[in-house]
């Protein structure tokens, strides 16, 4: 998995709430086995007409954030299905850290599987946040996880919370099956045990 | 040892390590799998050289693409469904796992499978690849979907990275009214707590009305809980789930089931036990409810009138807006006015043969509306069989419904069964999202009496005035 350290770059706003799995990626584009290639179908009944053209107005369509690395988001951002489509197709658009006020359980934590930063802030601060993106490349925003601090263009410093766990696994990169495997002894040993108590498991 | 509620002892049974930071590892009991969602998983599993850890706990059926008309013997024509059928009929037998191809007769949607085979037990730890696997919290499991990534994680270690949630009770007190159904429950539970009231949090369901509901019902009630933003719903296991769990195939089987049993009855929240949020609703209050919006929350009565975004506040207002333009209606419609030109019954929701009995109910010996187009896909093959077997396939049939095989079908519409743009739907699903069962097509949740109702009359149709 890709390293995520420090962020300097263009937000995207996008003030809808409930913003759904659909949304972020139809069904029709989840019927690939692969990971990749997955962004340019994002947002796809948002972003194109049925003929395949861009629908100018849609925001990742304005050449101002064609490059967005950052969204920012309403409320209770990724809700819907587990599809993990959704952040392969964040992270294949470019986009790498996404703030809201609250974001669906499971979103939240495919997210961090795929190298992106989910931060949730509080209604001002996101607020603060999305006038700062929608004036586009005028007002880059700085996120840095190390330090846990989003600094918006005009330079005022937001805190944010992060998992310590997560964030350890985020700055470095490392995938959770080579860091459970280490533990095996540690399931071996609940395994036999529940066999003992649960044998009809 | 202070009182624990039924969340925290389940959690409490499978940690099989802890980190000084309290992330576990929570061991996973059962695994179900689906060719959506777990392609990548296997390739992941290829490419590191790793094998399935359990394959005896971990079971695959095909159910999102695979097609439900009476001809599917001869495949399916779109190739990238197919392509995603194959790869887990190949994964399944590479890794050894249990698993229902689409011509078994056992073959179905993975949460109705799952549950009907014995698989979904009082006190497990399930999971699967897919947000409603909730619904298998009605067996007083932990229950609840995850991403591909964590599928592969399961597969390999047969545990979960998780951190505990934090514990919210629903409790739904006193009795329904006559025509109001479990899912009427689960909806208006939703439009009382928003799609994001249980984010954070697993919901433990009780009260006399989840008391009185059969496994079916309770199945409808959790399958929701993830639209309400909940990681998963529980309700404690009581004599109706331990009889409904006897004799199923891979459930305990006689002399270790007593023993079974025995261990489940200590599946209960303790008097005294703490909750961080607590929701009660009357059942009386309770009435028949349909969506009228693209979010699951957008639930009225049926008695009601079209909302106007003005009603809201905050972001809901621009929401409201979006969805009354995308559903084509116009505020102070009756909702009972609404016409319809699709009635699909099915789902993981709503699949069961007491759903399907409840449709009958409504529509036998009468005919549903010139033009309809109306279906019905039963959760399972078994579910079809037995449908078949109480004659109430006939009654379907007579009516003038389509009699589909077995598979999730126009609930999320990846196989060819779609609504067409602004083509208006009552559906028995769970999710009225936008372009979900078809790009521009327009859902409305309803249960299935009121789906069946709707087919009769060709609008929104509250189920009480046909009874
Ligand atoms: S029936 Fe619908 S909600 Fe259930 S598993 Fe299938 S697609 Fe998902």
């Amino acid at each position: 998995m890709e390293k995520f350290q420090k962020l300097h770059g263009v937000a995207a706003p996008m003030p809808l709430v409930n913003i759904d799995t659909d949304m972020i990626i139809p069904k029709v584009f989840l019927k690939t086995i692969k990971r990749s290639g997955l962004g340019v179908n994002l947002f796809d009944e948002m972003r194109y007409d049925r003929d395949g053209n861009e629908i100018a107005d849609f925001v990742l369509n304005q050449p101002k954030y064609r490059n967005a690395e950052i969204l920012v988001a309403g409320d209770n951002f990724g809700c819907g299905s587990s599809r993990e489509h959704a952040p392969w197709a964040i992270a294949d658009f470019g986009i790498k850290c996404v703030i809201s006020t609250s974001f669906a359980d499971i979103f939240f934590n495919n997210c961090f599987k795929n190298g992106i930063l989910p931060i949730v802030l509080p209604q001002e601060q996101v607020d603060l946040l999305m006038e700062d993106a929608e004036r586009g490349e005028n007002a880059r925003i700085t996120v840095d996880l190390e330090a846990q601090e989003i600094t918006t263009s005009d330079g005022r410093v937001l805190p944010f919370e992060v998992d310590a766990f997560k964030k350890h696994c985020l700055l470095n990169g490392l995938d959770d099956i080579g860091l459970t495997m280490k533990n095996v002894s540690a399931i071996d040993a609940f395994e036999a045990k529940a066999q003992a108590e649960r044998p009809w498991v | 040892m202070s009182p624990k509620t039924l969340y925290d002892k389940i959690w409490d049974a499978h940690v099989a390590h802890e980190s000084e930071d309290g992330t576990c590892l929570l061991y996973i009991d059962r695994h179900l799998v689906h060719e959506v969602t777990s392609p990548q998983a296997f390739e992941g599993l290829r490419m590191a050289g790793r094998s399935v850890r359990a394959p005896d706990k971990t079971i695959a059926v095909p159910d999102h693409n695979v097609p439900t008309t009476l001809d599917r013997a001869k495949g399916i024509d779109n190739e990238e469904s197919r392509i995603q059928v194959d790869a887990l009929d190949t994964n399944a037998k590479e890794f050894g796992i249990n698993y229902y191809p689409v011509s078994d007769v056992r073959q179905g949607i993975v949460h109705i499978v799952g549950p009907e085979q014995g698989w979904t037990l009082p006190g497990m730890t399930v999971v699967c690849g897919d947000s409603h696997t909730a619904t298998h919290g009605a067996f007083g499991a932990l229950a609840h979907g995850i991403g591909t990534s964590e599928v592969e994680h399961v597969l390999a270690t047969q545990t979960l990275i998780q951190k505990k949630s934090k514990n919210m009770k629903v409790e739904i007190t006193g009795k329904l009214k006559p025509g109001v159904t479990p899912k009427d429950v689960t909806l208006a539970i939703i439009g009382a707590t928003g799609t994001a009231g249980g984010t954070g949090y697993v919901i433990e369901y009780c009260g006399d009305v989840i008391r009185d509901m059969s496994m079916e019902g309770r199945m409808t009630v959790c399958n929701m809980a993830i639209e309400g933003g909940a990681r998963a719903g529980l309700i404690a296991p009581d004599e109706t789930t331990f009889e409904y769990v006897k004799g199923r195939p891979h459930a305990p089987k006689a002399g270790q089931f007593e023993q079974a049993v025995e261990y489940w009855k200590t599946f209960y929240t303790d008097e005294g036990a703490e909750f961080d949020k607590v929701v009660t609703l009357r059942g009386e209050d309770i009435q028949p409810v349909v969506t009228w919006g693209t979010s699951p929350e957008d639930v009225l009565p049926i008695t009601a009138t079209v909302p106007s975004p003005e009603d809201f506040t905050g972001g809901k207002v621009e929401a409201a807006r979006r969805a009354l333009d995308y559903m084509g209606l116009t505020p102070g419609q009756k909702l009972t006015d609404i016409e319809i030109d699709t009635v699909f019954i099915g789902s993981c929701t709503n699949g069961r043969i007491e759903d399907l009995r409840a449709v009958a109910e409504v529509v036998k010996g009468k005919k549903i509306k010139d033009g309809m187009r109306a279906m019905i896909v039963p959760g399972s093959g078994l579910v079809r069989a037995q449908a078949e077997e109480e004659g109430l396939a006939d009654i379907f049939k007579e009516a003038g419904f389509e009699w589909r095989l077995a598979g999730c079908s126009m609930c999320l519409a990846m196989n060819p069964d779609q609504l067409a743009p602004e083509e208006r739907c009552a559906s028995t699903s769970n999710r009225n999202f936008e372009g979900r069962q078809g790009y521009k097509g327009r859902t409305h949740l309803v249960s299935p009496g009121m789906a069946a109702a709707a087919a009769l009359t060709g609008k929104l149709t509250d189920v009480r005035e046909l009874m």
